[in-house]
C-alpha cells in the first residue's frame, strides 16, 4: 500500500458520536423519561437491574425507529434548516450506515426486551418501531396533513410498554398516559409548525399550516388543548393519582388551553410583527406541560411508596 | 519515518468509533450479566405457562 492512500481524505468515515446523533438522543431523553414513569408508578415492584435494562432497551428501539426516520427523511431534512446539520444531510455517516443501524438495533432491542422483561412489552416495542418508522416516516407524513395526529402513537406508546414490563397487562392507567400523549402531540407540533413553516413548505411537507393555512391551524390547536384536558385530569381518579396529580394537571391544562386562546385570537400580521413570539412560548410551554404531568405521576407514586394512601379520594376508573 | 508521522484526522475519527463500540459492547456483557443474575435469583414461578417455571418449587409440587 503506498503512502497516499493513508493521507487521501476519506470522506464517509463517521466518528461515535455521528451514530449516537442517528438515535436522536433528545427524543430518547423524553422516551426514556415517560417509560421509566409508566414502570415506576405501575402498582407491581420491578428489580432495579430489571428496570434500567428494559428501560434502556425501550430508548434503544426507539433510537433505532429514529434512525429508519433519518435514512428514509434524508432528502428532506436537507432542505430543511431545522434538520440539515443531522448526520446523513451533512454527510457524516452514510445512508446505508444509518439503514443497518436502525434494523439490527430495531430487531436487538424488541428481542432483548423479550428477555428482560415480556413479550407483551417486546410486542410493543416492536409495534411502536414500525409505526414510527413504516406508518408515520413512509407513509403519512408525506401524504396527509394528519400526519402528526396519527403519528403521534408512536411517542405515546413508552410509558404503556414501561407499565407492561411491570404487570405484564394494559391497564386503565396505562392507556390513560398513551392518550395524554396522543392528545398532546398535535397541538405540541402544530405549535412549531407555525413558526417553522417556511421549512415545511420548502421540503413539501403536508403539515396543517402549509395545506390549509394558519388560521386553521390555531383552530385546531385549540380544538385540541380542549380535547386535552379531560383526558389529562382523568388519571388523577385511577389508583395511579391523586390530590397532588389533579391539582397540578388542573392548574396546567387552564394555561394550556388559555394560551391555545391566545393563539387563536392572533392574527398571521401580529405573529409576523413578533417574530412567533407566543407560539415559540406555547411550544416550549407544552414540553413543560407534558413533563410535569409525568412528574406529578411519579410524585404521588413516591407519596403512596412512603405510605401516605388518600384514603378518601374517589378512584373513578 | 512514517512512524513519527502525525496521526491523520481520520484515524482520530475511527479511534473513536472503535472506542465508542467496545464500551457499548462491554456495558452489554456486564448488563446481561446482571440481569441472568438477578432472573435466577428470584423466586421461580409455580405456573406452568410462566418462563421461569419450576417443577421443584414448593407450591407446584403441592398442586401436583
Amino acid at each position: 500500500m503506498s503512502d497516499s492512500t493513508w493521507t487521501k481524505p476519506m470522506p464517509h468515515e463517521a466518528q461515535f458520536g455521528d451514530y449516537v446523533e442517528l438515535l436522536k438522543p433528545r427524543v430518547m431523553r423524553l422516551v426514556i423519561f415517560t417509560a421509566a414513569v409508566g414502570l415506576l408508578v405501575a402498582p407491581v415492584g420491578v428489580h432495579p437491574i430489571i428496570a434500567l435494562a428494559t428501560i434502556l432497551c425501550i430508548a434503544v428501539g426507539a433510537g433505532a425507529s429514529g434512525a429508519l426516520n433519518m435514512w428514509w427523511d434524508a432528502d428532506i431534512d436537507e432542505v430543511m434548516t431545522r434538520t440539515a446539520k443531522r448526520p446523513i444531510p451533512s454527510g457524516r455517516v452514510m445512508p446505508g450506515e444509518a439503514l443497518a443501524i436502525g434494523l439490527a438495533l430495531s430487531g436487538l432491542s424488541v428481542m432483548m426486551l423479550a428477555l428482560f422483561g415480556n413479550l407483551l412489552a417486546a410486542g410493543l416495542l416492536a409495534f411502536t418501531i414500525f409505526f414510527y418508522a413504516v406508518v408515520y416516516s413512509m407513509w403519512l407524513k408525506r401524504a396527509t396533513p394528519q400526519n402528526i395526529v396519527i403519528g403521534g402513537a408512536a411517542g405515546a406508546f413508552p410509558p404503556m410498554i414501561g407499565w407492561a414490563v411491570a404487570t405484564g397487562g394494559i391497564g386503565i392507567e396505562s392507556v390513560l398516559m398513551f392518550a395524554l400523549i396522543f392528545i398532546w402531540t398535535p397541538p405540541h407540533f402544530w405549535a412549531l409548525a407555525l413558526f417553522r413553516n417556511d421549512d415545511y413548505t420548502r421540503a413539501s411537507v403536508p403539515m396543517l399550516p402549509v395545506t390549509h393555512g394558519e388560521v386553521t391551524t390555531r383552530r385546531h390547536i385549540f380544538a385540541y388543548s380542549l380535547l386535552l384536558a379531560p383526558i389529562a385530569l382523568a388519571p388523577a381518579f385511577t389508583q395511579i393519582g391523586g390530590p397532588v396529580y389533579f391539582a397540578l394537571a388542573f392548574v396546567m391544562n387552564v394555561i394550556f388551553v388559555l394560551g391555545a386562546y391566545r393563539l387563536l385570537n392572533r392574527t398571521e400580521d401580529d405573529a409576523q410583527a413578533s417574530n412567533y413570539r407566543a407560539e415559540k412560548r406555547y411550544f416550549g410551554y407544552s414540553i413543560l406541560y407534558l413533563f410535569l404531568h409525568f412528574v406529578a405521576l411519579l410524585v404521588e407514586a413516591a407519596l403512596r411508596g412512603f405510605g401516605l394512601n388518600w384514603a378518601d379520594w374517589p378512584v373513578l376508573f | 519515518m512514517s512512524t513519527f508521522r502525525p496521526t491523520h484526522e481520520m484515524h482520530k475519527r475511527r479511534a473513536s468509533r472503535n472506542i465508542g463500540l467496545g464500551l457499548v459492547l462491554a456495558a452489554f456483557v456486564v448488563l446481561a450479566f446482571s440481569v441472568t443474575i438477578v432472573k435466577m435469583s428470584q423466586k421461580q414461578s409455580d405456573d406452568p405457562r410462566a418462563l421461569n417455571f419450576d417443577p421443584t418449587a414448593p407450591s407446584a409440587e403441592a398442586s401436583q
